[in-house]
């Protein structure tokens, strides 16, 4: 097959990452999506979205057959290619340096290792950068035995391996084959330095070592995991990939690593998800002080109490790595699309959206993580009585709500409870920490703003929660207010919400998060599933008490991620197939949340 | 203040002042991507193979250099008997060039941390060596580091005054 070939199901991806940056390597051995310096700069290799934006393939010549896995609770990947005559392994990571030995690395290391474990195997190696999203076609030079170092680019990258290859100055690429015997090893490491000199690290032994690193540095985080209930693998899977989402260097959650993945094929809504979401991240520190990891929740309070200063008391909906506030949205005319779903987009233009639900969630896990032990300094308490004034002053306003509708503002149901969580947890905490709040104001907006729901954001003909005010439609987001503590779960009036949901947004027995034909988002086009409503619902189940239903649901909902564990932002409703940005940290949080629910509703 | 104290003085503030101006083009450069020559990392790098702190060890001995060179080039127009900012300018070019053409060539036999491109990466040895006039770091790393220099050069030749 000519390499890179046809665009693979986005499900037959895996993730690698080492918490700066990620990449995404297909089936066929190929890497077809990583960033550089970090998750949200330009891509390097981009053929997710471009056939002809680079990638970074090796993979036996000739037919074959792939089996793959992580290599134990770790972000290392190994898949297998059961070929005609043998069988090679390839070993896929981004190395975490051992910071306790004194030698040099470079920022970033793509290692890769062959090896043949049975037979005779011709492998094909074809190395083919595109920096800045495809836009430039590098060309390479030999530095003797350090390998070649693309040339004519801003940043240093070499490429060092014991694979013979050769420059395809037409191609713009690198390329070579070998014949590997049963015991052969082959190494490439493909590095690099945004400004400085290049570090090449050696191959061989030192490789093996690095590797070896790497796995002990995954086995080790993971092993802190205090979950113990049932798919403990897929909980770890999902845990691994927010920790590998985590930046290393600020703390901000990211909610994909890629961009413009469709949520239908071929249709619009393309987004940027390289970025930090409020919402997000918050349910993020919560599944990690579910399953025990206080340090990375820790890590999160101290990134939001810096990189919000910008707009601080105002939170925006989402921030870059390092709290930047303008994230302007562009089209990249240049790019395809992944099978030809366009516009591709980076930056992300509901940065600028007012979504109250933000305040909710983020005041629910500081409670938790206080309550998990966690402290406030004076500082922090501050800032969070000022978020608690935020919400008093803006609880009334319409916003786009939880889904970023593109539509005129509506005053959500769910955006208005959150309002009240927001409130209730600022007058809990004002209770343990010195907080400059009015407790009465606090006290009285809450009693306000649940009077309302209960009256314009109820529909007593539906016996269900509404989207917003006055409206017929629901939203899978209402299954949300029992975990909130808005609504006890076995109350008959969320009850009927969960009824109205399953029965109105059902298709194929995945909830759907609105009506796709009502205009409810402002974009007139179907969509799929979105998979984290899905969990949502398997943990109302399991919250109220029908924990058998929610048991035979999170079973088969599981049986939605891909070989390797991995979600999607959506489930192909028709194909049942994961959809849109890939792995959706949002997802992955709802399973965990799901998981523990059904863990400790089973426990108590 | 004495005559000499006086220019001692004026060596160490223009001397200053020459080496932040340097500095300044060689950090524009590597951050417009122009160029990857980080003379206080490769400095720093000698001695330490932890990144930040080769960056800031590197810087503080770039900057003693920095005065150190400021002597070289008053001893220099004192036995000329002038200065100028087009001397400057000149002795600064060639002061870019000698460093391009002759040390950074010879920097893989010195620095215990840079690899060689005849026996490849080894423990220890793994900084990408510059090459001839360190087009290794990018192709423009010539220009750039003759700019810095030559900007150098003219601040210390237009201010230094000889008595």
């Amino acid at each position: 097959m000519e390499i890179p070939g046809d665009f693979p199901e986005i499900g037959d991806y895996a993730l690698i990452g080492n918490c700066r940056t990620a990449a995404l390597v297909s089936r066929r051995g190929s890497v077809e999506w990583m960033c550089v310096p970090n998750f949200s700069g330009p891509s390097l290799f981009g053929a997710i979205l471009d056939r002809d934006a680079g990638h970074f393939a090796i993979a036996p010549t000739g037919d074959y057959e792939v089996t793959r896995r992580y290599d134990g609770p770790t972000n290392v990947l190994r898949t297998t290619f059961g070929a005609a005559r043998g069988t090679v392994e390839l070993t896929d990571c981004l190395v975490l340096p051992d910071v306790r030995e004194a030698e040099l690395y470079p920022q970033h290391e793509l290692l890769r290792r062959v090896a043949c474990t049975q037979g005779e195997v011709e492998i094909e190696v074809s190395f083919a950068p595109r920096p800045d999203y495809g836009r430039v076609r590098p060309s390479f030079a030999k530095r003797g035995k350090l390998g070649w170092q693309m040339v004519r680019c801003p940043f240093g990258a070499m490429l060092a391996t014991d694979v013979e290859l050769a420059s395809e100055p037409g191609r713009f690429r690198l390329a070579g084959r070998a014949r590997l015997k049963a015991g052969d090893v082959r190494w490439l490491s493909f590095t690099y330095d945004e400004s400085d000199a290049s570090v090449v690290p050696p191959l061989g032994d030192a490789a093996a070592g690095r590797l070896e690193t790497t796995l002990g540095w995954w086995r080790e985080w993971s092993a802190r995991s205090r979950y113990e209930g049932p798919h403990r693998e897929l909980v770890l899977r999902s845990v691994l990939v927010l920790k590998l989402l985590t930046s290393g260097t600020s703390g901000a959650v990211l909610a994909a690593p890629t961009t413009s993945l469709p949520e239908v094929e071929g249709g619009p809504r393309n987004w940027d998800y390289r970025f930090c979401w409020i919402r997000d991240s918050a349910l993020v520190l919560h599944a990690f002080l579910r399953l025990g990891y206080l340090e990375e929740a820790e890590g999160f309070l101290e990134w939001l109490l810096h990189a919000t200063r910008l707009t601080w008391q105002r939170f925006q909906v989402m921030y870059d790595l390092y709290g930047e506030v303008k994230l302007d949205e562009k089209e990249l005319k240049h790019l395809g699309g992944y099978r030809g779903a366009r516009p591709v987009r980076v930056g992300n233009a509901a940065h600028a959206q007012l979504q109250l639900d933000i305040y909710g969630e983020l005041m629910a896990s500081v409670l938790r993580y206080v309550n998990a032990g966690g402290t406030l300094d004076r500082v922090e308490s501050a800032m969070l009585a000022g978020v608690g004034r935020h919400v008093l002053k803006l609880w009334r306003e319409p916003d786009q709500g939880i889904w970023e509708t593109r539509r005129e503002p509506q005053l959500h149901t769910f955006s208005k409870a959150m309002c009240w969580v927001a409130l209730d947890c600022v007058r809990q905490l004002s209770q343990r920490f010195p907080m400059s709040i009015d407790g009465k104001r606090v006290a009285g907006a809450c009693e306000a703003i649940r009077a309302e729901i209960e009256s314009r954001g109820f529909d007593a003909e539906a016996g269900s929660y509404v989207g917003y005010y006055g409206g017929k439609d629901t939203d899978a987001s209402l299954l949300l207010l029992a975990r909130y503590g808005y609504c006890e779960p076995g109350n008959p009036r969320m009850e009927g919400t969960y009824r109205y949901i399953t029965k109105t947004l059902c298709r194929n027995g995945l909830i759907h998060r609105y009506p796709d034909d009502t205009n409810y988002d402002g974009i007139t086009a179907p969509e799929n599933a979105f998979a984290p409503c899905n969990f949502w619902a398997a943990e109302y189940l399991a919250n109220a008490g029908h924990q058998e239903e929610a048991a035979k649901l999170f079973e088969r909902l599981c049986g939605y991620a891909n070989d390797v564990g991995l979600f999607a932002e959506e489930i192909g409703t028709r194909s049942g197939k994961p959809i849109g940005n890939f792995p959706q940290a949002f997802t992955h949080v709802s399973l965990i949340s799901a998981a523990t629910a059904l863990y400790q509703a089973k426990t108590a | 203040m004495t005559g000499t104290a006086g220019e001692i003085v004026a060596i160490l503030i223009w001397g200053f002042a020459a080496t932040a101006a340097l500095s300044g083009v060689m950090f524009g450069a590597q951050r417009l991507g122009y160029s990857r020559l980080s003379l206080p990392f490769l400095i720093g790098t000698m001695f330490t193979g932890d990144r930040s702190s080769a960056h800031a060890l590197g810087l503080l001995f770039y900057l003693l250099g920095g005065w150190l060179f400021a002597f070289v080039y008053y001893f220099i127009f004192a036995s000329i008997g002038r200065t100028g900012w087009e001397l400057g300018l000149l002795l600064g070019a060639v002061h870019g060039a000698v460093l391009l053409v002759m040390l950074l060539p010879l920097l893989p036999q010195l620095h215990p941390r840079m690899a060689s491109e005849y026996e490849g990466p080894v423990r220890g040895r793994r900084l990408q060596p510059p090459g001839f006039l360190a087009l290794n770091y990018g192709y423009r790393t010539p220009l750039t580091t003759i700019v810095a220099h030559a900007l150098y050069g003219l601040i210390l030749g237009a201010r230094l005054t000889l008595t």
